[in-house]
């Protein structure tokens, strides 16, 4: 099992392991950033993992009974409870002596800055084992794309019709706050960024929180071919930034870290022109999201340099 | 060696639950439940119990944890109160259908507005539907007691469902009797560890509580009521196997006082039924022929015991502690609706009593045994349901 140990810095492409834990016949959309995350993840942990998955796309696509698309044991659970259902996976394999199993509670945007965010406070507070993964489809997909507290601002989605007129939550700062060993973000257009830090996350004792973006298709309305080049430029753009906080230190990574420099970033309007979830956002709208964004990367240098 | 100690109801639970060896515990802070956690958590800091002991967020987390802990293949237990319990009532029905034995001490409390921590069951009845096994005790040692044999009967491979062993805030949580404490190893031999059919195994990976069409639903919803319907029959077995053992039991699904020549039978569940036998040995005195029938189990609903119980009396008299708006008490209801198609029908008579822990004495269920003696006589019931000491 070698192959799913830590590797020191990026892990490399031969180094992947060949077998697939995310089987085929599972029920995601064409393109689905989401499944990506999985397979993903899978190849990064490893066969002894277990998933704590609550109300989401992935309860939807992995397991129509009575078949499975997981290949290790998986615990649905309530909408708002994965980390909590986690706490007591972990608490039982600590009881009962199970050493080598990864605890992963996998969970939407809207599981976790919403609705979970309590439970994932109190587990991380708690100093709880396990890996919380937040994918980041950036709305209430599997609903019918429902705005989240992650949705950005001016996004359409159908209970925003004329565009969000909030900012998105940074859940990964908040649950820097927590002053947890591990927090980093990611995004399955750089796989091996998000295998090595998944990897890095698996061998720390306690709790460890990952925010992966997972591009859309139907959610975000860009072509299902797009996913891949859609999170890329959000990276580009600065829209999402790759980073990791160590207990407390934030660093800056992947191709994130040349991006301090304001002038390095592509401006917005690359990201926001293919998808049409922003197309109705006038040029006042555009303007008030690269404010944003400019403030943002404002704090992540004020971090990155404490 | 067996022990007898001196406590309050709520410690009486914790040490029920190291007697079970419950490996994991999640639980969250209720007036009046407190004291429950906290025996627990001393017992688990001091080292005198080996468990995992998670302090939760919140009920609903405590439910979630438990869910997750069970699900891995761990005995569980946690507790509540009143508006703890409300917000578990996601997770108790994922609990019940993801069929996890775990145990709950419920302490009964009131629910707000206004706040009011003292006792009455319309928390835990409010969670009838849920799939959840509910115990009423009447004393601390049936406390004890209750919650060993419900292990037992919930682990069962014939039950596989979740319990809640209930008494009363401040009546019974916070007032000291005598309980005696079996010796460990006898608890160890009537309740061997658990041993789950399935868990979270990385070596037998199975996905659990996966999404579920309509072509499949039903047939789950139709096992955890034949579940319900075998606890019925094991009931009185477990009770059985457990006063052979240790010298106590209570009548299975109900614990009956001075019923067999009773025209009057006057029911109700939880301490009302223990205050219920002075007023019986008060109005016997005085040659009336009064019994008390203490329903112990509300779901499943012993509906055969009740029906046999109704063959000879002149006129059943039901105490709720909870009322169901717009109807009447809900132990009233379980018990007209036991007796539908028994050829004849005794008189009946519903009240409702003791809401937010207004005191039920003997006094007060003396006088509701005379109003129905009343009717006895007159052979009608006047008003199906009345409240007790209602102000002017």
């Amino acid at each position: 099992m070698d192959r799913f140990k830590e590797v020191k810095g990026m892990v490399k492409l031969k180094e992947l392991p060949r077998e697939e834990y995310f089987l085929t016949g599972n029920a995601t959309c064409a393109g689905c950033g989401l499944s990506i995350a999985i397979r993903m993840a899978y190849k990064a942990l490893g066969p002894r993992t277990v998933f704590v998955v609550p109300a989401c796309c992935a309860s939807v696509i992995h397991s129509p009974f009575p078949n499975t698309a997981f290949a290790t044991p998986c615990l649905n659970i309530a909408f708002e409870a994965a980390a909590a259902a986690a706490s007591g996976v972990v608490a039982a394999y600590e009881k009962r002596g199970v050493k080598d199993v990864t605890v992963l509670a996998w969970a939407g945007d809207g599981g976790t800055a919403d609705i979970g965010i309590q439970a994932l406070s109190g587990a991380a507070e708690r100093g709880t084992n396990f890996i919380y993964v937040c994918y980041d489809n950036e709305s209430y997909m599997n609903t019918g794309i429902q705005r989240s507290g992650s949705t950005p601002y001016g996004a359409w989605t159908t209970t925003t019709p004329t565009g969000k007129k909030q900012h998105k939550k940074n859940v990964p700062l908040i649950m820097a706050a927590h002053d947890i060993p591990y927090v980093a973000t990611a995004c399955t257009s750089y796989p091996l960024d998000l295998i090595s830090k998944l990897r890095k996350a698996k061998e720390i004792k306690g709790p460890k929180f990952i925010q992966i973006l997972t591009p859309c298709p139907p959610g975000w309305r860009f072509p299902t071919e797009k996913t891949i080049e859609t999170g890329r430029l959000a990276v580009q753009t600065g829209m999402w930034a790759l980073f990791e906080v160590e207990h407390g230190e934030l660093k800056l990574n992947g191709p994130s870290a040349r991006l301090l420099d304001k002038s390095k970033r592509k401006p917005i309007e690359e990201y926001l022109k293919g998808q049409g979830r922003f197309r109705h956002m006038t040029s006042e709208d555009v303007e008030v999201l690269q404010k944003w964004i400019d403030r943002s990367w404002e704090k992540y240098k004020k971090l990155q340099s404490m | 060696m067996t022990q007898t100690i001196m406590d309050t109801g709520n410690h009486i639970a914790g040490y029920a639950c190291r007697a079970a060896r419950a490996e994991v515990i999640a639980a969250y802070p209720i007036t009046p439940q407190s004291p429950v956690v906290e025996q627990i958590a001393e017992f688990v800091e001091k080292g005198k119990m080996d468990a995992k002991y998670i302090r939760v967020e919140s009920e609903h987390s405590a439910m979630s944890a438990c869910i997750g802990a069970a699900a891995a293949g761990a005995r569980t237990f946690t507790a509540t109160s009143a508006h703890g319990l409300a917000l578990m009532h996601e997770m108790l029905q994922w609990a019940a259908a993801a069929r996890l034995p775990i145990i709950m001490s419920v302490v009964n409390r009131a629910m707000g507005p206004g706040w009011n921590i003292w006792a009455d069951f319309s928390d835990s009845l409010s969670q009838r539907d849920t799939g959840w096994l509910q115990f009423y005790c009447a004393d601390n040692q049936e406390i004890f007691d209750t919650i060993i044999q419900a292990y037992k009967l919930c682990e069962d491979k014939r039950v596989v469902m979740p319990a809640m062993v209930c008494h009363e805030g401040f009546i019974l949580s916070h007032t000291s009797m005598p309980v005696e404490i079996p010796d460990q190893s006898a608890i160890d031999e009537f309740l061997p560890p658990y041993n789950p059919a399935w868990t979270l195994d990385v070596d037998k990976p199975l996905t659990h509580g996966s999404l579920i069409y309509p072509e499949w639903y039903m047939e789950f919803r139709y096992f955890m009521h034949k579940a319900l319907e075998n606890a019925i029959r094991l009931i009185p077995e477990i009770d059985k196997e457990y006063g052979r053992r240790f010298g106590r039991e209570y009548g299975g699904h109900v614990e009956c006082y001075r019923c067999e020549d009773a025209d009057l039978l006057l029911l109700s569940m939880g301490t009302i039924g223990s205050e219920a036998k002075t007023a019986v040995d008060r109005l016997r005195n005085r040659g009336h022929k009064v019994g008390a029938a203490r329903v112990r189990v509300f779901r499943p609903f012993p509906k055969e015991q009740i029906r046999n119980l109704a063959e000879k009396p002149r006129m059943l008299t039901v105490i709720d502690r909870h009322i169901s708006y717009g109807m009447e008490g809900p132990l009233f209801t379980e018990v007209k609706a036991s007796l539908y198609g028994n050829k004849e029908t005794p008189l009946m008579a519903g009240y409702i009593a003791g809401l937010g822990g207004r005191d039920v004495t003997f006094l007060d269920i003396e006088g509701i045994a005379r109003k129905s003696l009343k009717d006895l006589k007159t052979g009608r019931v006047e008003k199906e349901v009345k409240w007790i000491g209602l102000r002017k």
